[in-house]
This record gives C-alpha cells, sequence and structure tokens, in this order.
C-alpha cells in the first residue's frame, strides 16, 4: 500500500468494476470506460445545460460553450475552408472528448482516459479512416494524388510518393503517441514529485521542511498540465482539421 | 519504438518483473519498484478489446448527442444573434439615412429662407430708393418752378423799373434844368439828352 502512493504507474492501472466476457474477448466496464463514461456525461451535460437557456446576451457559462464551438469552427474552416464544415460535428465532439477527458484527469485520484496509448490511437484512427473513406468516397482513385505533389520532376516521383506514403501512414502513430505521452509523462512527473512529498514527510521535521520544494514543483507542475491539458486538445484537432483538408483536396 | 518495446515486455512474461520495474525507472526515475502483477498498463494488450469497445459506444453516444443537439443548439443561438445584430445595424442605419435627410432638408430650408430675405430686404432697399428719389426730384421740380417765378418777378419789376427810370430821369433833368435855368427845356429836347446820357 505505501509502495502503492509513491508508485507512478499505479494510476495508470486498469481495474475491473463490472467483469463481461463475451466470446473470449474481456469486454469488462473498467475504471477507463468509467471515466470514458463520465468524460462524456461531464462535456455533454456542460454544453446541454449551458446552453438551455439561449439566451441571445449569453452569460459566463453560455459563452464558454459558445466559444468552443466558435473555436473549433474557425479552425475547421482556416484549415479546410467552408466544405470542410460538414465534418465539424466529428471535430467538435474530438476536441470536446480530449479536452474534457484531459481535464477530468487532473483531479487526484481520477483515472486519465487518454494516458492509455489504446485509447488515443483509437481516435486516431477514427479520423485516418474518415479521411480515407471519404477521401475515395469524394474523389475516387483521384485521392491518391495526395502522394503525388504537383511540379516534381519524374526522376525524383518514386522516392517522394515513398515518402508522401510513409508520412500518411506515419500519422496515426504520430497523433496518438502525442496525445499519450504528453498525458502519461506529465502525469508520472506529478506523480513522482508528489510522492516526494510523501516520501520526506515521513522523515520527520526535517523531511517535511523539505517537502515544500516539490509541492511547489507540483503545484506548477499541476499548472503546466492544466496548459497540456487544453493544448494537446488543440492539436489533436488542428491536425485533425488538416488530415480532412487532405481528404476534401487531395491536389495539395 | 514506444510500442514495440512495449510489446517486448508483453512477449517475455518470465522476465516480466524485472522489465516492468527498468521500465517504471527510466520513466519516473525514482526507485520505486512497478508492482509484480502485468506488463506498464497503457501497452497491456490484454485491456484493449474493452477500451476500445467503451471508447466506440462513448465517444459514438457523444457524437451522435453533439451532431443532433448539441451542434443544431449552439448554432442556432449564434445564427439568431448574428441575425439580429444584422437587422439592429439595418435599422441604425436606416434611421442615421432618415436623420441625414431630415437635416439636409432643414439646411435647405435654412438656406432659401436665407436666401428669401436677402432679396427681401433687397427689394425693400430698392423700393425705399426710388421713393426718396421722386420725392427729391418733386422737391426739386418745385423749387425749379418757384425760382423760375421769383425769377420771372424779378426781371418783369426789372424791366418796369428800367421803363420808369427814363420818365424820371425826364422829370428829375427838367425839374433841374428848370432850377437851373429857369426857362423851359422842350420835352423833346429832355428826353433825347436823357436818352443819350443813359446809353
Amino acid at each position: 500500500m505505501a509502495a502503492d502512493k509513491v508508485d507512478p504507474i499505479h494510476q495508470f492501472h486498469i481495474i475491473k468494476l463490472v467483469p463481461i466476457n463475451i466470446g473470449g474477448y474481456d469486454l469488462s466496464f473498467t475504471n477507463s470506460a468509467l471515466f470514458m463514461v463520465a468524460t462524456v456525461v461531464v462535456a455533454a451535460a456542460f454544453l446541454f445545460l449551458t446552453t438551455s437557456s439561449r439566451s441571445l446576451v449569453p452569460g459566463r457559462l453560455q459563452s464558454i460553450s459558445e466559444m468552443a464551438y466558435e473555436f473549433v469552427g474557425n479552425m475547421l474552416r482556416d484549415a479546410a475552408g467552408t466544405q470542410g464544415m460538414k465534418f465539424f460535428p466529428f471535430v467538435f465532439s474530438l476536441f470536446m472528448f480530449v479536452l474534457v477527458a484531459n481535464l477530468l484527469g487532473l483531479f487526484p485520484y481520477f483515472f486519465t482516459v487518454t494516458s492509455h496509448i489504446i485509447v488515443t490511437f483509437g481516435l486516431a484512427a477514427l479520423v485516418i479512416g474518415t479521411v480515407v473513406v471519404y477521401g475515395f468516397m469524394k474523389h475516387g482513385l483521384g485521392f491518391l494524388k495526395l502522394f503525388v505533389p504537383h511540379g516534381v520532376p519524374v526522376f525524383l516521383l518514386p522516392l517522394v510518393v515513398l515518402i508522401e506514403v510513409i508520412s500518411f501512414v506515419s500519422r496515426p502513430v504520430s497523433l496518438s503517441v502525442r496525445l499519450f505521452a504528453n498525458m502519461l509523462a506529465g502525469h508520472i512527473t506529478l506523480k513522482v514529485f508528489s510522492g516526494f512529498v510523501v516520501s520526506l514527510s515521513a522523515l520527520g521535521a526535517v523531511g517535511v521542511a523539505g517537502s515544500v520544494l516539490p509541492l511547489a514543483m507540483a503545484v506548477a507542475l499541476t499548472a503546466l498540465e492544466l496548459l497540456v491539458a487544453f493544448l494537446q486538445a488543440y492539436v489533436f484537432a488542428v491536425l485533425t482539421c488538416m488530415y480532412l483538408n487532405d481528404a476534401l483536396h487531395p491536389g495539395h | 519504438m514506444f510500442v514495440t518495446s512495449a510489446f517486448a515486455q508483453e512477449s517475455a512474461p518470465s522476465a516480466d518483473t524485472s522489465h516492468a520495474a527498468t521500465g517504471a525507472d527510466t520513466n519516473s526515475g525514482t526507485s520505486v519498484p512497478a508492482e509484480a502483477h502485468g506488463a506498464f498498463p497503457p501497452f497491456d494488450p490484454a485491456t484493449f478489446p474493452s477500451q476500445l469497445l467503451w471508447l466506440a459506444i462513448t465517444f459514438g453516444l457523444f457524437y451522435l448527442f453533439l451532431k443532433r443537439v448539441v451542434v443544431p443548439r449552439v448554432g442556432g443561438i449564434i445564427d439568431v444573434r448574428n441575425d439580429r445584430i444584422s437587422q439592429d445595424l439595418d435599422q441604425a442605419s436606416k434611421l442615421k439615412g432618415e436623420a441625414d435627410a431630415a437635416v439636409a432638408a432643414y439646411e435647405q430650408e435654412l438656406a432659401e429662407a436665407k436666401k428669401n430675405a436677402n432679396s427681401i430686404g433687397q427689394q425693400a432697399a430698392d423700393a425705399a430708393k426710388a421713393e426718396a428719389e421722386t420725392a427729391r426730384k418733386k422737391i426739386e421740380a418745385a423749387l425749379d418752378e418757384k425760382l423760375g417765378e421769383a425769377e420771372a418777378r424779378i426781371s418783369s419789376i426789372k424791366a418796369n423799373a428800367m421803363k420808369e427810370v427814363g420818365s424820371i430821369a425826364e422829370d428829375t433833368a427838367s425839374a433841374i434844368v428848370e432850377a437851373l435855368v429857369g426857362g423851359k427845356a422842350s420835352k423833346a429836347e429832355i428826353a433825347a439828352a436823357v436818352k443819350s446820357v443813359a446809353r
């Protein structure tokens, strides 16, 4: 138990709350699933309740919902043009989901959904899948022009196409690993410094005095993590917008 | 690379504990060993199906809710507000146009009134001048007439006087001759003498 308190990895453990096993797959309702539900409920309830009065002059909370809406809307319009607005609900849900999951993860004892690579990879695969499916649906084989930039000499073309294909394939990986690694590293660092506070306090008066430094560090890191939580949600949404722009306009 | 090393951990369950411990060490920089069961949790494939399923369920429902309810509602609020703002701006510009027109009409009327005032003043001045001129002319004419009359009377008086001067001179001359000479000079002689002197 003492080890749990200072073990920085402990917070990432998956705990089965309701064991479910179907066809040999473990589909249990875990703490991860619980916090996915919490993320969705918090985000949806916030957006729903703050806009329920539909005020012409918004209050503070309604302003937050509208700011989030217009923030993502402008982001998508800048990256993919007005044609891209058909993906607005998708990008808005991604942004809100990642943002609220990151922010919820900052509460002590809360599980961080986005600190598991399979979750971020699932979201990234959804983005790339949407890009590929929509790209082929709209442009047919013309979507493959994405891999053939204009104005490249013919003898360089095989090399350039290879690079383009590799960069396209690495997109879901980079998109998911960026979010996952940021959340994981941030939470480990936070836990390590908080762990120092606990360990030092156990050493008596000198230790308690010395634990002020890691405590201050933990406070500063919490502020940083708040920024990272927003920034990573923003980065995820911006990159999604840019990838969707490729699906809409593959010819660069 | 990150992923593959983690999978390597999974595929070597016999060395699990030590691997997980070193993994924890390199990640965290603390000397606290990781828990003995399982691999580094984010890379534990045993949890993948459950997490993917629940992600699909929760995110799917979230997406549907946002698409059906939240996005139309917030979009509606913002559209209504933008409509209202542009409507208000239109009305404001319409009212401003009306105010401008009223100012222009007022200024035009003011300019017309000024012009009228000038012309009325000019007319009055002209009329007064003309009246003064006719009055002056009338007076001048009357004065001229009086002057003429007076001159005529003077000249007639003068003529009469001149006429009488001869006879008076003759009388005087005959009286003087009588007194001096004692004889009577004929009337004709005296008249001739007077005439020659008067000439």
